[in-house]
């Protein structure tokens, strides 16, 4: 395997848990829901699917215990925000707090422990391919689920008419109401949808990326699939983009690091966060395009009136 | 259509809803009180009262979207359940509402797909598109809510409801945001519904509307049924006196004296760029407001009413100094507290969240409008009482109905609040007085009393401009009107000089239709 097909590897498996979590939050932000516990439903994904796939030697399992993992920490975020109506901010921020420290106590007796990894896709002669083959017959199973994942949620958005109840639901939940439609249950669907997803970003972080267990191991990336779904404008496509762009940098910047560069390797170690806000700055000027695309109901509460 | 025509003849005859003792209470206060009424086939029914009637409270019940807490509904003498109001739809209940139940983001079609079941995309484009042409309210599927002109946007609204093929149509103050051109064509398609043996329950307090229009007028008057009348038998006078309770009085209005050619505020060469794609570009607006008169700017929703209130209050400052002048003195550039020292006052449209914080008392509310102006109330410290003391003072002179003393603006009912926060700029006295919607969502006694202190402060000295949809209203207190089209104001004509057609074509924005084509949407009511 050459050089260049080496590092495009490592950048597609950097974004993949980000294009994963950021799908999940995209889908929960377009019905209306603010979730700042992506990173902590991020590290609760991981303990979990560490565990159990220690336990049973069964990476699958550690999948779904992952995503299972995320699914329950996310309906607690809907349980406090969507029926008792609190402030999604404060929730969310007590999520992540809460995911961070949960999964460092259930985790304490899996640190330093082997991990049970899952191979690649070997597909003969395709996967062989020069350049290619690794590329697009040879990633880890997850990174196709990832990519079909963008596409389906693209089309269940903009395709669908669940999407459309959805996108319905996150522009004006009073007329959504109005219409007859259950503001409160789309939303929970839409929680738990990204509950999930961050729930298996953090699974593949614990069993594919770097297949051990370690405090803290989430690293800010649930930070930056929040950003990126602001900065992709809510649309899908924009985020697979973001995901890349974020993952080249900071893969880059680590080849940059392991070669000396005469620039110091904290700044280097900054790089990609500085990329994402940077972007972010830039995409943030254009405020017309902005508000077309940002759900209006964003972080809004509803309460029905009956 | 022979159908139509038979069933037609049955209209006025048989009942087609009715309600029996419908009650609805919010807490302490009774919204709804015994209510029964019936609503004949094909009738148009009108629904009377003033705000806080229990009329809004009502047609939600009859919707769906609140259960009442006694009384039932009768469907064609069958009692039913309405839990929500995708079963009020499946009995054959439709409803326009007040406030449009839109969603900006979303296409005409997705708009009207939500409130359909489920079918293919190209075939409910041509559905509307037909539907839309054969009742005159012509729309482009594709085209985003969003870019839509308000009376667009009700199109939206009755073609949505006209496709689920209801056999009651619910209207809720339909009239209130469109030109008397739009209203006019609004009811040839009310009519036509009527004789094809719809039945429409229609929400106003607008009485010259339930006498063209009406075959019955249900009034109410605080949560009770007054009367079921015949608008035929009535006057809009008696109509009043029902609404109201006791026969509403004009407001007093002098000539304006000699002093009126004293300019106080002065708007030159005065453009605003939009700053979203959904706001309106001012450009090039020149106004004078003299001392002693009223001068009211009329225009339909969306015309740049609300970026016209933020230039002139300083919520967005001009880029030229030279654009505003308040009494002589260039202020374009200057944020609203500099102009509050220099004697002007302005009260928004948004009472909650811009005109009034919701979870302050109103004497903390008080201070928010003298806070920076170098009066006594908060040079240093904030002095309670003294905001107290206006708090009250304003209460009794502007009768707001408060639950206790000093409470939270959000305890206030809507009315209610904006008179407090009216009379909270006009205790002050400003020598320049500036109002978006003064009366909006008010009943019709407080309105009066809001309308006769802006008229008496203009007397006193001040000037007094006032932005409003209700032509009623400018015509009631203002000196001059100016007309907000699209952005651009038409030069302001003494009251007397025109009518309310006048205006409308106007509104219309005929005005700068310089090939002397009127505007689209006055061809088609012609």
């Amino acid at each position: 395997m050459g050089m260049i097909e080496g590092i495009m590897l490592t950048i597609i498996t950097a974004a993949t848990p980000l294009l994963i979590a950021a799908l999940g939050e995209l889908v929960a932000e377009r019905s209306g829901v603010l979730n700042l516990g992506v990173e902590g439903m991020m590290a609760v994904g991981a303990v979990c699917g560490f565990a159990v796939a220690f336990e049973t030697g069964e990476p699958v399992l550690g999948f779904l215990a992952a995503i299972a993992g995320g699914i329950i920490m996310a309906a607690l975020f809907g349980v406090v925000t969507l029926i008792f109506v609190a402030n999604q901010v404060a929730s969310g921020l007590a999520l992540t707090l809460f995911g961070l420290g949960l999964s460092g106590m259930l985790g304490s007796a899996y640190v330093g422990r082997p991990g049970v990894g899952m191979g690649n896709l070997d597909i003969p002669v395709l996967s062989d391919l020069p350049l290619v083959g690794a590329l697009v017959f040879g990633l880890d199973p997850i990174t196709y689920v990832a990519a079909a994942l963008a596409v389906a949620v693209w089309w269940f958005l903009f395709r669908s008419r669940g999407g459309l109840v959805l996108r319905a639901v996150g522009d004006s939940h009073a007329s959504a109401h109005a219409l007859g439609y259950n503001v409160i249950g789309v939303r929970f669907m839409a929680v738990l949808f990204g509950g999930a997803c961050a729930g298996l970003a953090g699974g593949y972080l614990s069993l594919v990326y770097t297949p051990q267990w370690a405090q803290d191991m989430t690293n800010g990336r649930g930070w930056i699939a929040l950003a990126l779904v602001v900065f992709a404008t809510w649309l899908p496509g924009r985020v697979v983009l973001g995901a890349l762009i974020f993952g080249a940098v900071s893969i880059l910047q680590l080849h940059a690091q392991a070669r000396d560069v005469a620039v110091a390797s904290q700044f280097l170690s900054m790089l990609p966060y500085l990329t994402t806000i940077v972007v972010l700055v830039i995409i943030s000027r254009n405020r017309l395009l902005l508000r077309v695309n940002t759900p209006a109901c964003l972080g809004q509460p509803f309460v029905p009136d009956r | 259509m022979d159908q139509a025509a038979s069933v037609a003849t049955a209209a006025g005859e048989t009942v087609l809803l009715a309600t029996d003792g419908l009650t609805k209470r919010f807490g302490s206060l009774t919204a709804c009180d015994h209510i029964s009424l019936n609503i004949r086939h094909g009738e148009v029914h009108a629904l009377l009262g003033e705000n806080g009637a229990g009329k809004s409270t009502l047609v939600k019940m009859l919707y769906g979207s609140l259960a009442p807490d006694e009384g039932r509904i009768l469907w064609e003498g069958r009692p039913v359940t309405i839990s929500s109001p995708a079963e009020a739809r499946r009995l054959g209940i439709g409803m326009v509402f007040q406030h449009f139940s839109l969603f900006e983001a979303l296409s005409v079609a997705d708009n009207i797909a939500l409130a359909l079941p489920p079918r293919g995309r190209r075939e409910l484009a041509d559905t509307i598109r037909a539907v839309s042409r054969e009742y005159g309210l012509p729309l482009d599927p594709s085209a985003g809510v969003a870019d839509l002109s308000v009376g667009e946007r009700q199109r939206v609204e009755i073609v949505r409801c006209l496709l689920q093929e209801p056999r009651l149509i619910i209207m809720d103050e339909p009239t209130s945001v469109l030109t008397p051109q739009e209203a006019d064509l609004l009811f040839v398609t009310l009519r036509r519904l009527s004789a094809e043996g719809v039945a429409i329950l229609y929400i106003t307090h607008r009485l010259s509307e339930v006498l063209e229009l009406a075959h019955r007028a249900t009034i109410l008057r605080r949560g009770k049924l007054v009367e079921t009348a015949d608008p035929k038998a009535e006057s809009a006078k008696s109509l009043a006196a029902m609404m109201v309770g006791s026969d509403v009085g004009g407001i007093k209005r002098e000539a304006s004296g000699p002093a009126a050619t004293t300019p106080r505020l002065v708007l030159s060469n005065l453009s605003l760029p939009a700053d979203n794609p959904f706001a309106t570009t001012l450009s090039d607006i020149a106004l004078t407001v003299n001392a002693g008169e009223v001068l009211g700017v009329a225009g339909v929703a969306g015309n740049g009413q609300s970026e016209f209130f933020d230039a002139i209050s300083g919520e967005r400052p001009l880029a030229r100094d030279d654009m505003m002048q308040i009494d002589g003195k260039p202020v374009g550039r200057a944020g609203v507290n500099a102009r509050r020292r220099l004697g002007a006052a302005f009260v928004p449209e948004e009472r909650i969240g811009h005109g009034a914080v919701p979870g302050f008392r109103l004497s903390e509310n008080v201070v928010l409008t003298r806070h920076g102006t170098g009066e006594q109330i908060a040079r240093f410290v904030i002095d309670r009482r003294a905001a107290r003391d206006v708090e009250s003072r304003v209460g009794e002179r502007f009768d707001v109905r408060r639950s206790g003393p000093d409470p939270k603006a959000s305890a206030l009912s809507g009315g209610n609040l904006q008179k407090f926060i009216m009379g909270r700029e006009i205790d002050r006295t400003p020598g320049i007085l500036v109002v978006n919607q003064p009366t909006w969502g008010v009943d019709a006694g407080a309105a009066r009393a809001i309308r006769q202190a802006l008229v008496d402060l203009a007397r006193n000295g001040s000037a007094v401009l006032i932005i409003s949809q209700d032509l009623d209203e400018i015509f009631e207190i203002a000196d001059r009107v100016a007309v907000l089209s699209e952005g651009k104001l038409s030069p302001a004509q003494p009251t007397e000089t025109l009518t309310a057609e006048k205006v409308g074509l106007l509104m219309g924005g005929v005005h700068h239709a310089h090939d002397g084509l009127p505007h689209e949407e006055n061809a088609r009511a012609s």
